[in-house]
């Protein structure tokens, strides 16, 4: 009976009926369901596949190998601890909202066929979409609604590729969908439109807006939950089609260094985290792009790895904000004051995602460069490189130092709930538990596999790559390079570029105003003009909306009567 | 029970209209509100079960023709029943069935008690007419048909409690009865031209005189006709007025019974007879028809969107879903044709559970305007809950029969090349997604008035038909070997030239 049920099934449907609970069990549904769904996950066999038949066509709503097992794991593990950090949320809407919109995640981690794939891939963007109106304001309104139109756009674009791709003589199966050449210019349209859906749903540059746009907005939780899945499903819906794709290293490697400098110049930490999403996501797109079983597993283990770290960051900052109402690094500063735990977890967390030894950062990381090093591309790899650096900078320092240290903000709030601390606390264990033992991660990777994240060179490198980057921070500290009045702008290595890049931001940014009043008002005054034109015709006193006299709709069927015999006799 | 079904087993094709046109009589003769309906659903009921059986014994057997009176065809009148009747028939009668359920709660508000058995009456006469339609095997029975359930139908709407009901039912009127002309005019000239009117002889003798002036002046004529029967954009003008004027159970009937038959009809002698796929040069044919689909799906929605009146609002919506349907057909092969038969099916059941939602309105609010919805998931949380649904069906989400319909249409404009009208269906989905919104809002987030009174929630009598079909919105959206194995296997035969 149990596995007649696709896994994720138990949190959509007991995410529905999450309202009807009493008040103070609501939120433990939230800790509970994950657990069950964790456990029937758990008793189901690697290689089980089931198939059903649907309007005639056989799709496979569960299949689970290798590649979907180490996503689903690591999404019930986010959602259990996700759900453990929310126990003191007691509203229907972000109860209800986040588990069905988990149970979409896991689903579509395990959908065999791209029709099962859709129809997940819509049910998480439509029920993520409440998460970010949950924060309840009108920015959160607004950033919701264009939110909702690219995610549902991106699975508008997946369906019609899925279309085009079967009636090419594609198969509904969800496998490699590129080719062996791995260039995508050789690929059928079907397959170029599934490629720019996961795209969107993956904030590759250009598309990634809606994530810096919505996130924030969300609650204390909402932002957490929101983090972990609709871009992990993405990278995992890429890894699955798209593996050897060759674009997707360039794609990868412009993912990881452009976040970076909008990140330094944000001032709202839990955006400056958002962008850090983006550069991580890079990381496993380069892995995905070189393809290999060993680049597969690194961004297997690094979406593992990054899952927790980053859940633990974006924790921290929602902890932050819980007890000052703030994540403004200008308004932050002194909290490890009073709030010593969130500030000692935080730092394990962003340890992790700059992948000091020990943690987990550093026994995933070194999987996806060094298969960019062995398959000889140098510039990727300096690029990768410099964004660890980068990483480094604006997630393992900028984060603790704004909120926790810096200058004393004189804020003396309480230390973070109980609940939190402990889904925290979890969490940097979890990441010091695999950073000192690995080998229990690998054993779950989709390829079997023999390495060793702890040779010399790995530990050497990575230790220059820190210890310069610290240096060059604490160097800049000292001699005053890094005014304190300063610290909401800009913290990077170098002055001139402080200086430089707020210049060619502001430039750009004027640029785009220019643009904008090029391009955008006149469009928007065309959209207008339609608009009103539509009305005029359909709105209530609209030709089409007025009751017509009878004379004039026999009038119409002599028209049409008409065009009929010209039509027929014309030819 | 063995010798009474042995009796009649042969003869269930006929019973399918004779019944409900005796029985329409006895209503009349009852003259009691409750009997009347009891006579009406007993007839209801059983003619829906005799279409699953017919139904069945086509999949088993094949087709059926049944003989009246024992004059052999092409002399005779022959009732046919085929893969694509016997699936319009199973639609109409079950949606003639499960509507009377909601029929005496609801017409109580808007007939007059001592006329209720006309209302009954009337309504097996459409009924007759309607199922007649679907059986007949002979292009003039089709005509004497339609002029009986049309007739009946003007009969319904005029019974609203608006005097506009009455102009709404004239206008109704004059139009079908042009649309009614012209198809008489159209089967004339096949007569002329051919000499028979019995459909299989028909085509049969027209494949043998091959697309002629006459014969093709004859297409032009039916074509419009039915346009007009099928409120086609732009001889639609009718259906607005009828549907929003007329009491609210009739316009669940006719929405969802109506406008099905007339496309049956269409399809009928575009491919049975016409074989237009075939004869004329092939897609090429029905360019006309892809056009005015196109133009009604989105003048359709539009104008949906900005009505205030929701029943008014989901008979727009039903233009611009006729439209699809045309657009099936046109494609004119298996794809297209599948998808518009299978919309036909699954329309039926989504716009008739949409209206059963308003009848429950009405009932509890006086009114459909959307000021009167304020709230109402609160208020009937069940009979709102049905509304989402069905809306979500409207729109085409997955797992609901909207979802269905869409895939085939998609599937068939690219299998006729055609892309761009691939993109114009996914768009106008959108807009379907907009007016539907607009009642979703203001149920949910938007308070009732001050001081409003309480509302109960909709009779159970209301409910179950509501729930009936609204379930089956989605039960259909996934288990589709009914709607699609049936549809497809017709598209195939109608496609392949038979009948």
């Amino acid at each position: 009976m149990i596995e007649l049920l696709p896994p994720g099934a138990i949190l959509i449907l007991g995410g529905l009926l999450v309202p009807l609970l009493p008040g103070r069990l609501k939120p433990w549904a939230g800790v509970a369901l994950p657990v069950l769904g964790f456990i029937h996950l758990l008793a189901l066999d690697k290689g089980f596949v089931r198939t059903l038949v649907v309007f005639g066509y056989e799709l496979t709503p569960v299949r689970i190998d290798g590649l979907s097992l180490v996503f689903g794991y690591v999404f019930f593990i986010a959602a259990i601890l996700g759900g453990i950090y929310g126990l003191h949320v007691r509203d229907n809407v972000q109860l209800a909202a986040a588990l069905t919109y988990v149970g979409s995640a896991i689903g579509g981690v395990f959908a065999g066929d791209l029709i099962t794939l859709f129809i997940y891939w819509e049910l998480t963007a439509v029920t993520s979409v409440f998460l970010v109106w949950a924060g309840r304001t009108k920015r959160a309104a607004r950033a919701g609604m264009r939110y909702l139109v690219i995610q549902v756009g991106s699975g508008v674009i997946l369906l019609a590729g899925v279309i085009l791709h079967f009636v090419d003589g594609g198969s509904l199966e969800f496998g490699k969908l590129i080719g062996a050449d791995g260039r995508l210019g050789s690929a059928g349209i079907g397959v170029l439109l599934i490629f720019i859906a996961f795209g969107i749903k993956c904030a590759f540059p250009l598309l990634h807006n809606w994530l810096q746009d919505a996130y924030p907005e969300s609650t204390v939780t909402g932002t957490v939950y929101l983090s972990i899945f609709t871009t992990k499903l993405a990278v995992y819906a890429l890894a699955r089609g798209f593996p050897g794709t060759g674009i997707l290293i360039v794609i990868g490697a412009v993912m990881t260094a452009f976040p970076i400098f909008f990140a330094v110049i944000e001032n709202d930490l839990r955006r400056v985290l958002t962008y850090s999403l983006n550069n991580q996501l890079g990381f496993m797109v380069v892995g995905i792009g070189i393809g290999t079983q060993l680049a597969i597993n690194g961004t297997a283990a690094y979406a593992f790895a990054n899952i927790i770290f980053e859940g633990l960051l974006f924790m921290a900052m929602g902890a932050v904000l819980l007890r000052t109402g703030t994540c403004l690094g200008s308004e932050l500063g002194g909290l490890y004051k009073t709030m010593p735990r969130t500030a000692a977890l935080c730092i394990v967390g962003a340890a992790s995602i700059s992948a000091f030894p020990f943690l987990s950062g550093f026994v995933t990381k070194p999987l996806i460069l060094d298969e960019t090093a062995s398959g000889h591309h140098v510039v990727i790899y300096l690029m990768l490189l410099f964004a660890s650096a980068g990483v480094f900078h604006h997630s393992g320092i900028k984060i603790p130092y704004f909120a926790f240290f810096a200058h004393d903000s004189g804020k003396r709030v309480k230390e973070a709930p109980g609940h939190m601390l402990f889904a925290m606390a979890v969490m940097a264990v979890m990441c010091i538990g695999i950073g000192v033992y690995p080998e229990i991660l690998y054993r779950v990777l989709p390829y079997p596999m023999e390495y060793h994240a702890y040779t010399t060179t790995h530990v050497i490198t990575q230790y220059q790559l820190l210890l310069f980057s610290a240096l060059a921070f604490v160097f800049l500290q000292k001699t005053g390079l890094y005014p304190p009045e300063l610290r909401s702008v800009n913290l990077d290595f170098d002055w001139t570029y402080r200086k430089a890049l707020p210049a060619l931001v502001r430039g750009s940014v004027s640029l785009g105003r220019v643009a904008v009043g090029a391009i955008l008002v006149p469009t928007r005054s065309l959209v207008d003009r339609v608009l009103r034109l539509v009305y005029q015709l359909h709105g209530p006193e609209g030709v089409f909306a007025r009751t017509w006299t009878t004379g004039s709709i026999a009038f119409w069927a002599v028209v049409v009567l008409c065009g009929y015999l010209l039509y027929f006799l014309a030819r | 029970m063995e010798g009474l079904w042995a009796l009649i087993s042969d003869d269930l094709p006929a019973l399918q209209i004779a019944v409900p046109l005796l029985a329409a009589t006895l209503c009349v003769l009852i003259r009691r509100p409750t009997a009347a309906w009891a006579v009406a659903m007993v007839v209801a009921w059983s003619s829906f079960a005799n279409a699953g059986v017919l139904l069945h014994r086509v999949l088993t057997t094949g087709t059926i023709s049944y003989v009246e009176g024992g004059w052999p065809v092409p002399w005779g009148i022959e009732l046919r029943i085929d893969l694509l009747n016997a699936l319009v028939l199973l639609v109409v009668t079950g949606i003639c069935a499960i509507v009377l359920l909601a029929a005496p709660r609801s017409i109580d508000a808007e007939i007059p008690r001592d006329k209720q058995y006309l209302f009954y009456a009337v309504y097996l006469l459409c009924m007759t007419g309607l199922a007649g339609m679907t059986v007949t095997g002979d292009a003039f029975n089709i005509f004497v048909f339609l002029e009986i359930s049309s007739l009946s139908s003007y009969a319904l709407v005029s019974q609203g409690r608006t005097p506009r009901a009455l102009t709404a039912a004239i206008q109704y009127l004059v139009m079908g009865t042009i649309g009614g002309t012209f198809i008489l005019l159209g089967i004339g000239m096949l007569y002329m031209v051919t000499g028979t009117l019995n459909i299989v002889d028909l085509a049969n003798q027209l494949a043998l005189v091959g697309p002629n002036r006459t014969v093709m002046v004859a297409a032009a004529c039916i074509a419009m006709g039915v346009g007009i029967k099928l409120a086609v954009f732009p001889l639609h003008i009718w259906l607005p007025n009828a549907y929003t004027y007329a009491p609210a159970i009739v316009t669940a009937f006719i929405a969802a019974t109506s406008t099905k038959v007339a496309y049956y009809v269409l399809v009928r002698f575009a491919f049975s007879i016409f074989r237009i796929n075939q004869t004329f040069d092939g897609a090429h044919s029905s360019a006309i028809a892809m056009m005015l689909g196109i133009a009604a799906m989105f003048a359709g929605s539009l104008v949906a969107i900005y009505q205030d009146d929701v029943k008014r609002m989901l008979a727009y919506s039903s233009v611009a879903q006729i439209g699809y349907m045309i657009l099936g057909l046109s494609f004119a092969n298996e794809y297209g044709l599948t998808g518009g038969l299978v919309h036909l099916f699954n329309h039926a059941i989504m716009k008739c559970g949409l209206f059963l939602v308003l009848a429950c309105v009405l009932l509890r609010m006086g009114s459909t305007r959307l000021s009167a919805f304020a709230g109402l998931g609160r208020r009937m949380p069940l009979t709102f809950a049905a509304f989402v649904l069905g809306g979500l069906s409207l729109v085409g989400v997955p797992l609901t029969v909207g979802f269905v319909s869409k895939w085939y249409l998609v599937l068939g404009a690219l299998e006729a090349g055609l892309w761009p009208v691939a993109v114009l269906i996914l768009l106008s989905s959108i807009l379907a997604l907009v007016y539907i919104w607009r009642v979703v809002e203001v149920g949910y987030f938007k308070a009732p008035p001050e001081g409003a009174d309480a509302i109960t929630e909709a009779p159970f009598s209301m409910l179950l038909p509501t729930w009936i079909l609204i379930g089956s919105t989605l039960v259909f959206g996934v288990w589709t070997s009914l709607s699609v194995g049936v549809a497809s296997a017709a598209a195939r035969m109608l496609i392949g030239g038979g009948s």
